[in-house]
């Protein structure tokens, strides 16, 4: 075992994946020399050369319809968007080609991608570097969406992304490159794409959250345990296909659930999680699925303050569990 | 395009092939006018057999490639059709049946039956694709399919296999944003691609002087540091001439070219479209005089080579494939609605049985 940053782990990911397979490439803004503006492939441009590690254009739809294309003629490409931010460009080529290859085929072509993109907030990155964007691809049947949270699982779901047959939307949380540290095996691992994670037992509430908001909720479970309250965390990992065999398991045991998300609250991922529960747990039910989620602003705004006031810290996430468990 | 290709690619016997090692570079020689001709003609019969069916209230919609068959079948014909790779649109009609789609396949798709090779019935009509046959499956979004032509040219010259990709578009998808971000990335990395704008005048109703500033849509290829050309449509032998210098440059790894095809539209944009509304009746009088069919056969009676006997054995064959690629596409069977959930994602090998 070695400690890791989770930045770290996913370099070495890559790192691995493209030592393993001469198929693999890494193509996306600023990528090759530089090493990315987050330094995630730093080295890779060194290590594999320019015709696998790629300096793109400034153009989001070009990065994913050339890693398309690409993989549709024996490559594997991983592309990156400097920002969720700025993927939207490139919209109609995950919506309507990537996600629908294998479908609109009759599974005579599929399309095995995998797109890592930086997304949330807590950095000072105000509306146009902070955003959420999970529940627009989430939405869309064809993709997968990972949202790892410890550094072991961000290489092993990485490295299993990379081997996935489909296209795989990657979401690292910009805020957990450099303060999330965590053990990673340095043996040869992956971890499937799919199951969810219980990070900690409880038996009072399920707190549901994926990304940063685990680690909110693993600092918010630790205060109510000193004042009684067991809240169990279920780090969901995985967006789509949605583990919900284990969420609902979860909360037959707490019979209450919390889902926390960043994004903004209405028409977010948690809504997903909340109405499963609500549908297919309703008789273990005590209290009604409850979501607390980014307030309904276009993004999050600038200013100290602001981001503060925008941001689901575990204090909020321990209040809402103390209401939801008074219920 | 090697003999050795044409002979393992066409299903079909085709007139006179083997004799390209006697030609010149670039000369397609009698039997090559030939095949050229033959595939004109069973591409317009193919859609004319489509717009039947749809008449008739067996399929639901037709959307046509007549008057394009001359810029499909000038710039197919300069490809290996074995290797190189074609990206389609959906007036591809005549480029799919050159890559190796017989007629029957093409009924199946009109048709939505489910042994469709390009969808299975999922999706509509005219959205071809075919592994087998290095087709990439299209979608209706224009343009999106630019970007993956750069991205498959991309993987063949750095896996080096010599492949050239071919990606064909209309002028009015030249407008959107993934035609400029694919022509400035094979430029950028000089990729064996050639993109082929068959510019028929009209983006559904508008015309192409609201469609973009400059007189022709090829000026635009310097903007990407490639050649860009311009050529008749209506004359299959100077697409091909031009095709096959874009092809081969492609291949030598000079980069890419913007070759545009000015071709007529005979038909409306689509079996829901009245053109009349849009399109003034002067024009529609005067469509046929620049039919490629027409063109081409009276250059090839002119040289020779299309003599009466020889018209009447294209076209007696065609009209028998034709009909029986009918009947095969409708005596297939349509698809089970049990099985439009499969093929989401990538499913075990074992299931599904």
């Amino acid at each position: 075992m070695a400690d890791k940053r989770f930045l770290d782990a996913i370099h070495d990911a890559l790192h691995e994946e493209m030592s393993r397979d001469p198929s693999v490439v890494v193509l996306g803004e600023d990528v090759g020399k530089k090493g990315g503006v987050f330094g995630v492939t730093e080295g890779l441009y060194q290590a594999f050369g320019e015709a696998r590690v790629i300096d793109t254009p400034l153009a989001e739809s070009c990065i994913v319809g050339v890693a398309v294309g690409m993989s549709v003629n024996g490559l594997r490409p991983v592309a990156e968007i400097q920002f969720a931010d700025f993927i939207h460009p490139a919209f109609d080529q995950i919506l309507s080609e990537a996600a629908r290859l294998r479908y609109r085929s009759k599974n005579d072509f599929g399309c095995p991608i995998v797109i890592r993109t930086p997304y949330g907030g807590g950095v000072h990155g105000a509306l146009y570097h902070s955003q959420s964007i999970e529940a627009f691809y989430a939405h869309v049947p064809g993709l997968k969406v990972v949202v790892p949270y410890t550094p072991a699982d961000a290489k092993g779901l990485l490295k299993a992304a990379v081997r996935d047959p489909d296209p795989v939307l990657f979401l690292e949380h910009k805020k957990m490159y450099r303060s999330v540290r965590g053990e990673v095996p340095d043996s040869e691992f992956t971890v499937p794409i799919g199951p969810a994670a219980i990070r900690r037992p409880g038996r009072d509430l399920s707190i549901f959250a994926y990304g940063l908001m685990v680690h909110e909720s693993l600092q918010a479970a630790e205060a109510l345990g000193k004042e009684g309250i067991e809240a169990e965390v279920v780090d969901v990992r995985t967006l789509r296909p949605l583990d919900t065999k284990t969420i609902l398991a979860s909360v037959e045991r707490t019979n209450r659930a919390l889902i926390v998300y960043e994004d903004n609250r209405f028409g977010g991922f948690g809504g997903e999680i909340a109405a499963t529960i609500a549908e297919e747990g309703f008789r273990n039910l005590d209290a009604p699925p409850t979501r607390l989620a980014g307030p309904d602003v276009p993004a999050v705004p600038f200013s100290h303050p602001f981001e503060e006031w925008f941001m689901i810290s575990a204090p909020k996430i321990a209040a809402a569990a103390r209401a939801l468990v008074a219920y | 395009m090697s003999a050795k290709s044409a002979k393992e690619t066409t299903a079909r016997p085709s007139p006179g092939k083997g004799e390209a090692a006697a030609r010149g570079p670039g000369d397609p020689g009698p039997a090559g006018m030939l095949e050229m001709f033959y595939y004109l003609c069973l591409a317009r019969a193919v859609d004319e057999r489509m717009w039947a069916l749809q008449r008739s209230g067996k399929a639901a919609f037709v959307i046509s490639g007549q008057g394009h068959e001359g810029a499909q079948v000038g710039a197919g014909y300069a490809l290996d059709r074995e290797l190189d790779w074609l990206v389609p649109f959906y007036r591809s009609v005549a480029a799919v049946l050159m890559k190796g789609m017989p007629p029957a396949e093409l009924f199946l798709i009109q048709l939505g039956r489910d042994p469709d090779p390009s969808s299975g019935g999922r999706q509509m009509p005219g959205h071809y694709g075919h592994s087998r046959h290095k087709i990439l499956s299209t979608s209706s979004p224009v343009a999106t399919q630019v970007v993956h032509a750069a991205g498959i040219a991309y993987a063949a010259k750095v896996r080096g296999t010599g492949e050239v990709c071919l990606t064909a578009l209309g002028e009015g998808a030249t407008s959107e944003g993934d035609f400029h971000e694919a022509l400035n990335f094979a430029g950028v990395h000089r990729l064996p691609v050639v993109f082929v704008v068959e510019n028929n005048g009209y983006a559904i109703s508008v015309p192409v002087s609201k469609q973009m500033a400059v007189p022709t849509v090829s000026s635009r290829a310097a903007g990407y540091g490639m050649p860009g050309v311009t050529v008749d449509g209506s004359h299959v032998l100077q697409v091909y001439e031009a095709a096959r210098a874009a092809v081969a440059r492609a291949r030598r790894g000079e980069g890419p070219t913007l070759l545009e095809v000015t071709v007529p539209r005979l038909t409306a944009h689509s079996s829901d479209d009245q053109q009349e509304k849009y399109r003034p009746s002067e024009e529609l009088a005067h469509l046929r005089e620049r039919d490629p069919v027409r063109v081409f056969a009276a250059e090839l009676r002119e040289r020779g080579v299309l003599t009466p006997a020889k018209e009447q054995e294209i076209r007696a064959r065609i009209t028998r494939e034709v009909d029986e690629g009918t009947e095969i596409a409708e005596a297939a069977p349509l698809p089970d609605p049990a099985t439009a959930t499969r093929y989401v994602y990538a499913e075990p090998p074992d299931a599904g049985r």
